[in-house]
């Protein structure tokens, strides 16, 4: 295939970076974004135009006076840099005065990253994948009531250079796959739609990243629940134990654990558009965040992960990180200049979502550690509750404390046996104390590697990809709705 | 940014190095922008943008394929960016089948439209907000400058809808989450006019200085300012009004369309491209109407419909972009003075904004969500204290149906402050709503 954008070299880049450099400011960066990307979906039958993306830009960073002025520009020419450079320090001149004073990252080192990658896409061609969307979405259709199907496959190619006027460089490669499933059955004024994970499994790598989450065998079951939900009666209402699939769990651990890490809003910055946190400085090494069974973990070392990397996009080594260890609160999802702002200890967490974004904090792979129990032994201990599959709804306030999130799929859980399925499951919740109701964690076997392709944050506002493991989850005493409560 | 003649010569050169079988769709986004985002009324990020996406969509018989592409500004190099997608794309075609529903726009129709530009430069914009904020901790982000929508094809069309615009979205906070949130844009800077929505905003930091009282769940009489109401309708627009969503029942609206829901004989909600900010032209040339009426009299009225819904369900496209949502979302006003807003609700809540709505049941229309910033009790039409946060969860029929009491008269336009990927030009134009009861559940 044409190659239509071809990415600089890094040492050609570095070349006009070092020539464009202005005189007299403190420090510069570089981070140049290059981005391939090809989406492909069969819908109701339909192969719909296949959608390629070509995108090449970069985004300077000038320290200087005191001042941080950002410039991001398509034009990654030398002279191109050397606009973007003298437009970055016009911004840090006049912001000098009235900026949060941010130090230069003294960035000096250099080192790199590329996805595990087991299986070239040269193997399934265009037309193979085609092909094998046409034959997975004809096998959602189960049911004459399956009236809207949809097979996708999104693929994403991303080189990432960061360069520093203090010697760093830094160069990633991610390669990133994005497959999906939806299929919704309808009688009268219902409907019932069914997923594949609702998007969360994805993850990087190649062809095998179909084969690590039974892509190309998931669409009968994912058409026949979608039926099987429209003739299921709705989720009881009361309180009740619920035991948690890793796909609604990816959910839970990112509004509710997540967010509220997020050391940029417990700064305040995001407190006109994403939120604040109920979270405090002051709770960190002592806040009993959870049951002692809880342990979560920033952890960008994941083989294969979404959101897994060897440095963050301010060039800080990303290593694993306990945020909650035994159910306590140990350390917020803080870069290094949210960390020098705070006097905390953070993570490597500064990301943007491309070359006309500056970074900020943000979650990577945020993972809750297996435990030692067996699934059927978390739900064996349920004498009356309701198993969880898939997100569909999400809700919760700006503080990321009262939430509400409503799943595809539930199924009753009656004397510790799984029961009928059950539709419109809903769960509703307050942060601080959700976590405390952990009562079991379940073992490897449970145990699923996923990621959230979307996640919306920011002033400008971002979309970033965010990877969660976990294992199913029980909890003790939750307010548990259906539709018609 | 590049400005149209750049954006025609690149369409001209590609359309000269067509097959003689083949049809060129090119529409773009083009933006100049300057941001400074604050926090504690410091300036916390700031710099400039500049970026160009072009959709290049290549068409020979009932096949196509797409591409978006980055361009640089050096005419040379995007011009030969073009060349190799072109090649790109018919390399793709041979992998394709034909496609059923793929239809051109054979009626060429260009247009152009400029708007002026009086953007304040950013020293004056910095120094206006950095007087406003005083010693108040105010938080938020300033974007402004040019940004242009276009299209252009082989068969000669040319549309070209350029605007210069700045948009601040702030808040100043008291404490907490005890804030009040406000938004001044538009397309030149006006001291008066920015001192008069400080001004409002501070009188509302006062009342936030009370004790705030904690509400058990319940169903309570409401007043939802537009921005509230914004946050409901949002939902709607998403997924709802489009001809794909409708006939595949995945419409939130599935019981108003089949006649087992019914909305207030009031609701009137339209796409009025003729009042709002967004090109009247979509992505692939098909020009929008003035306006397209999704429903009146508490009716279902039209859908609507793309040009690829059109063939699939056999209706007549009415300039739908592919996704099918509103780009100029209206609801109509109605007999309320927004000044009695406060006396008309009685005893009840003054919800300033909602937050994070989602559908808790969406065959039901059912809605989810949170209070946030200015939210009062109020009792005697005189606001008694702020409110902590309550999760609502109520149907649309409820809400703007059998429990809604009225609309104010004079809907407020509000400009999109959106980001994702580029400055949105979308907006709304939306009135309050008096409800006589909302459920809250949390």
């Amino acid at each position: 295939m044409a190659t239509v954008i071809s990415p600089s070299s890094a040492d050609t880049l570095e070349q006009r970076f070092r020539n464009a450099l202005p005189l007299g400011i403190d420090e510069a960066t570089l981070r140049v974004i290059d981005e391939e990307s090809e989406w492909l979906a069969v819908t109701r039958g339909t192969v719909q135009p296949v959608h390629s993306s070509f995108d090449s830009g970069a985004m300077v960073t000038v320290w200087s006076g005191g001042g941080t002025g950002i410039a991001a520009t398509s034009d990654v020419s030398e002279s191109g840099l050397r606009a973007a450079l003298a437009e970055a320090k016009r911004w840090a001149d006049v912001t000098a005065e009235r900026a949060i004073a941010v130090a230069p990252p003294s960035l000096a080192h250099s080192g790199s990253y590329a996805s595990p990658h087991e299986r070239s896409w040269d193997e399934l061609d265009l037309g193979d994948r085609i092909t094998l969307l046409r034959d997975v979405e004809s096998q959602l259709v189960v049911d004459d009531r399956i009236v809207d199907t949809r097979a996708s496959l999104g693929r994403r190619d991303v080189r990432a250079l960061l360069l520093s006027s203090a010697g760093g460089q830094i160069e990633q490669t991610f390669n990133l796959v994005y497959p999906m499933l939806v299929a919704t059955a309808a009688s009268g004024s219902d409907a019932q739609t069914r997923t594949f994970g609702r998007g969360s499994y994805c993850g990087q790598g190649g062809v095998e990243v179909l084969d690590r989450y039974g892509f190309r065998d998931a669409a009968p079951r994912i058409g026949a629940e979608a039926v099987a939900l429209l003739e299921a009666p709705n989720c009881p209402t009361g309180t009740m134990d619920i035991v948690v699939a890793p796909d609604q769990m990816i959910l839970q651990i990112h509004e509710s654990i997540g967010h509220p890490l997020e050391l940029d809003r417990i700064l305040g910055d995001e407190r006109n558009y994403a939120g604040t946190s109920f979270v405090t400085p002051d709770m960190f090494g002592s806040f009993q965040y959870g049951s002692e069974l809880l342990n979560v973990t920033f952890d960008p070392t994941v083989p294969g992960q979404l959101a897994s990397y060897a440095f963050d996009d301010d060039g800080t080594p990303a290593t694993r990180q306990y945020l909650i260890k035994d159910g306590v609160l140990l350390r917020p999802l803080g870069s290094a200049t949210s960390q020098a702002r705070s006097g905390m200890e953070g993570v490597a967490n500064s990301r943007a979502c491309s070359w006309n974004r500056p970074p900020i904090d943000r979650m990577a792979n945020l993972n809750i550690e297996p435990g030692a129990t067996p699934i059927n032994a978390l739900v064996g201990d349920v004498e009356h509750g309701v198993f969880m599959h898939t997100n569909n709804s999400w809700s919760i306030d700006d503080s990321r404390n009262k939430f509400q999130f409503g799943c595809e799929m539930g199924q009753v859980i009656r004397n510790g046996e799984l029961a009928e399925i059950v539709r419109n499951p809903g769960y509703r919740g307050i942060s601080r104390n959700f976590w405390r109701n952990l009562s079991g964690v379940g073992d490897l076997d449970s145990f699923a590697v996923m990621g959230t392709p979307n996640c919306g944050k920011g002033e400008l506002n971002q979309v970033i990809g965010t990877g969660h493991a976990s294992p199913a989850c029980r909890f003790s005493n939750i307010k548990v709705f259906g539709a018609d409560a | 940014m590049i400005d149209q003649q750049y954006f025609d010569d690149l369409v001209t050169n590609a359309t000269a190095r067509l097959n003689s079988d083949e049809i060129l769709l090119v529409s773009a986004h083009t933006e100049s922008t300057d941001f400074a985002r604050f926090n504690d009324a410091r300036v916390r990020q700031a710099g400039s943008i500049e970026q160009t996406t072009i959709d290049v969509d290549l068409i020979e018989g009932k096949r196509n394929t797409e591409a978006t592409v980055q361009l640089s500004g050096d005419a040379v190099n995007d011009q030969a960016r073009v060349d190799r997608v072109l090649e790109r794309l018919r390399e793709q075609r041979a992998a394709v089948p034909d496609d059923p529903y793929l239809v051109i726009n054979t009626e060429v129709t260009s247009s152009h439209h400029v708007g002026d530009n009086e953007l304040p430069d950013r020293d004056q914009a910095l120094s206006a907000i950095a007087q406003g904020a005083g010693d108040k901790d105010l938080v938020g982000i300033y974007t402004s400058g040019g940004m242009a929508s276009a299209f252009a094809n082989s068969l000669g069309q040319r549309n070209w809808f350029e605007t210069s615009t700045f948009n601040f979205d702030w808040t100043f906070y008291l404490r907490a989450d005890k804030a009040v949130k406000n938004s001044y844009a538009g397309f030149a800077w006006d001291d008066a006019a920015f001192n008069r929505k400080l001004d409002d905003a501070a009188v509302k930091l006062t009342a936030l200085a009370r004790e705030p009282i904690d509400l058990a769940p319940g169903d309570y009489a409401a007043y939802l300012t537009p921005a509230a109401l914004e946050e409901v309708v949002g939902l709607l627009t998403w997924s709802s009004f489009g001809a794909r969503a409708q006939r595949t029942s995945q419409s939130a609206l599935l019981r108003l369309l089949n006649g087992q829901g019914e909305l207030d004989p009031s609701i009137r909600m339209s796409e009025d491209t003729a009042n709002g900010m967004a090109p009247n032209f979509q992505e692939q040339g098909f020009m929008r109407p003035d306006e397209v009426v999704m429903i009146d009299g508490g009716k279902a009225g039209d859908p609507l419909v793309s040009p690829r819904s059109a063939i699939e369900f056999g209706l007549s496209p009415n300039g739908a972009a592919g996704d099918e949502s509103p780009r100029s979302f209206a609801i109509a006003g109605g007999d309320l003075d927004a000044d009695q807003a406060l006396a008309d609700l009685g005893t009840g809540l003054y919800v300033g904004n909602l937050w994070y709505t989602n559908f808790s049941d969406r065959p039901a229309c059912r809605v989810t969500g949170m209070t946030r910033f200015a939210t009062f009790w109020v009792e005697g039409g005189e606001i008694v204290a702020p409110v902590n946060v309550l999760r609502f969860d109520d149907t649309v029929y409820n809400m703007l149906g059998s429990q809604l009491n009225g609309l104010t008269s004079e809907p407020e336009f509000v400009f999109d402050n959106a980001t994702y990927g580029q400055r949105s030009n979308n907006s709304v134009r939306l009135p309050g709503a008096l409800l006589e009861a909302m459920r809250f559940t949390l």
